[in-house]
């Protein structure tokens, strides 16, 4: 009972009322309420993702599993990160001259510090190696092997070329007339027909899923997100 | 032709860097020609009253500020040519700071002569947990999400929102989006149910699925630094001020891009003729 239909009762209420505030102005209120009880339990999520993530590192640090010392690196850096943001390491005082006034964020404090130059290179450099990885396996992976993967090739060509001036250029003899099947008159083309065409369907079928997933949840039908089992 | 298939990855990365580092260091410019979809929101923007309230969302982290700042950098500076009044907000937990630093370099610095004040001029909403559904609370009310702005103050005491309600009183939403939440979740939750106007800028992989909801539900896409740089381009056609290099930050970054297109077509030309060769040599045998 605790385990499993209280809590698909608080969820099919929930929903339910999520649902009623489309059609029922009085409802909306209700909706309110029940998006920020959502907030305080997403709130929760960060605590406990927090919490999970120190002890999964933990786990692999007294265990001396492969790769502990990037654990070991993980969780230093998730504590002092943690620390500093909640004592307010540095943190310049406020006009009352205090600096638990601030926040934890103001240009200069240490949490600023390390956003700015630890997480921020850190997480641009990791991104922009993606252009490094991409032509690899565009010259490892990208073949001409059937009528699909012909067609996928095709389309690369067109977009790489539509979305730079190089396609521009090659395409300039076109009269103005036929800029259509220049490269960027291609490139509007696939964007706005094929893709968005193939995206619809795609867009619609998903919905039609959700629609029909939701509805086997508020109904009880599907129970797994409670982790019983029995969906 | 045997080097090919036994090409070692690390000239490929060497030659991705050449192609990225030189047209940058060269300072090589490529002209860019706006397109339908990014006029679209510069005309939004354009036409809208000065003092018009336009809400931008940074629905990014630092990983895409290379592709999405530019295009968030210009829409500040078109707002504030226009002298619109700003309601800057994230759906990110690590893109607050993206905010505050578009604030101090723009509206305060770039702007700073223009005496924009927070509160009247421009509100700071910062971070709220609860992804889309913080979308969907100020759709109805505002202030059962923010009932102040990022530095404590209540909204009923700034010039700027005391007047709104929700997102009804605003005049144009923008979501600077990475993904999620971001310009799905505003068109589901603010664009389409309550009829107002949204403009979206997107990174180049989120770009196509923004595709379907033109023209109803957004009225223009950013795609990536090409749209950002489109986009430059129209400001300084406009604002002749902004047409130098310094505020056209896109711009520069589509030298390097074409490039790095180039060569990712020559290599997959490249790889094309290795596995051709492959397969007639390994047919010969």
């Amino acid at each position: 009972m605790l385990r499993n239909t209280i809590p698909w009762l608080i969820a099919a209420c929930a929903g339910s009322v999520i649902i009623a505030a489309y059609f029922v102005p009085s409802a909306q209120r209700w909706q309110d309420t029940i998006g920020q009880w959502f907030e305080v339990l997403a709130s929760f999520a960060f605590v406990l993702g927090g919490v999970n993530l120190a002890m999964q590192n933990l786990q692999k640090i007294s265990a001396r599993e492969s790769g502990w010392g990037y654990a070991a690196v993980t969780l230093i850096s998730f504590v002092v990160t943690l620390g500093v943001g909640l004592f307010k390491v540095g943190v310049p005082a406020d006009p009352s001259g205090s600096r638990w006034g601030g926040s934890y964020q103001a240009e200069g404090s240490a949490f600023w510090w390390l956003y700015e130059y630890a997480y921020n290179p850190t997480i641009s450099t990791i991104f922009a190696l993606l252009a490094f990885y991409v032509a690899s396996a565009a010259f490892r992976a990208f073949r001409w092997k059937n009528t699909e993967a012909t067609l996928l090739l095709v389309t690369a060509f067109i977009v790489l070329l539509g979305r730079t001036y190089a396609g521009a250029v090659l395409t300039s003899a076109v009269p103005d007339e036929y800029s259509a099947f220049t490269f960027p008159g291609l490139t509007t083309l696939i964007m706005g027909v094929v893709n968005t065409a193939g995206q619809r369907a795609i867009m619609i079928g998903i919905a039609l899923g959700v629609a029909a997933t939701s509805l086997k949840v508020l109904l009880g039908i599907n129970r797994s997100y409670l982790g019983s089992g029995d969906g | 032709m045997a080097w090919l298939q036994t090409l070692d990855r690390r000239w490929i990365f060497l030659a991705m860097l050449l192609a990225v580092a030189l047209p940058q260091l060269l300072q090589v410019r490529v002209p860019e020609k706006p397109t339908a979809l990014v006029l679209n929101v510069f005309r939004k923007i354009e036409e809208l009253p000065e003092g018009s309230r336009v809400l931008i969302s940074f629905d990014y982290s630092p990983s895409s500020e290379g592709e999405l700042a530019p295009m968030a950098t210009a829409l500040v500076r078109h707002c504030c040519e226009k002298r619109h009044r700003l309601v800057l907000m994230t759906l990110w937990p690590d893109g607050k700071p993206l905010v505050e630093r578009a604030i101090s370099r723009i509206i305060e610095g770039e702007y700073a002569a223009l005496g924009l004040q927070p509160g009247r001029d421009y509100v700071n909403l910062g971070y709220r947990p609860g992804k889309e559904v913080v979308i969907k609370t100020i759709a109805t009310s505002l202030r059962a999400e923010f009932p102040t702005d990022d530095a404590g103050t209540p909204l009923d005491d700034l010039p700027l929102t005391a007047e709104v309600t929700n997102l009804q009183d605003l005049d144009l939403l923008i979501s600077i989006s990475a993904g999620f939440p971001g310009l799905k979740e505003w068109v589901q939750y603010a664009s389409s149910p309550l009829k107002l106007p949204l403009a979206v800028g997107a990174t180049a992989v989120q770009a196509p699925q923004a595709y379907p909801y033109i023209p109803r539900q957004l009225l223009g896409i950013l795609a990536a630094v090409k749209g950002a740089a489109e986009y430059e381009v129209a400001l300084g056609e406009r604002y002749p001020n902004l047409a130098v290099p310094q505020r056209q930050d896109a711009v520069r970054r589509m030298a390097p891009q074409l490039w790095a297109h180039l060569l990712i077509i020559a290599l997959i030309v490249l790889g094309n003729v290795a596995a051709v060769l492959s397969r007639r040599a390994g047919g010969s045998r």
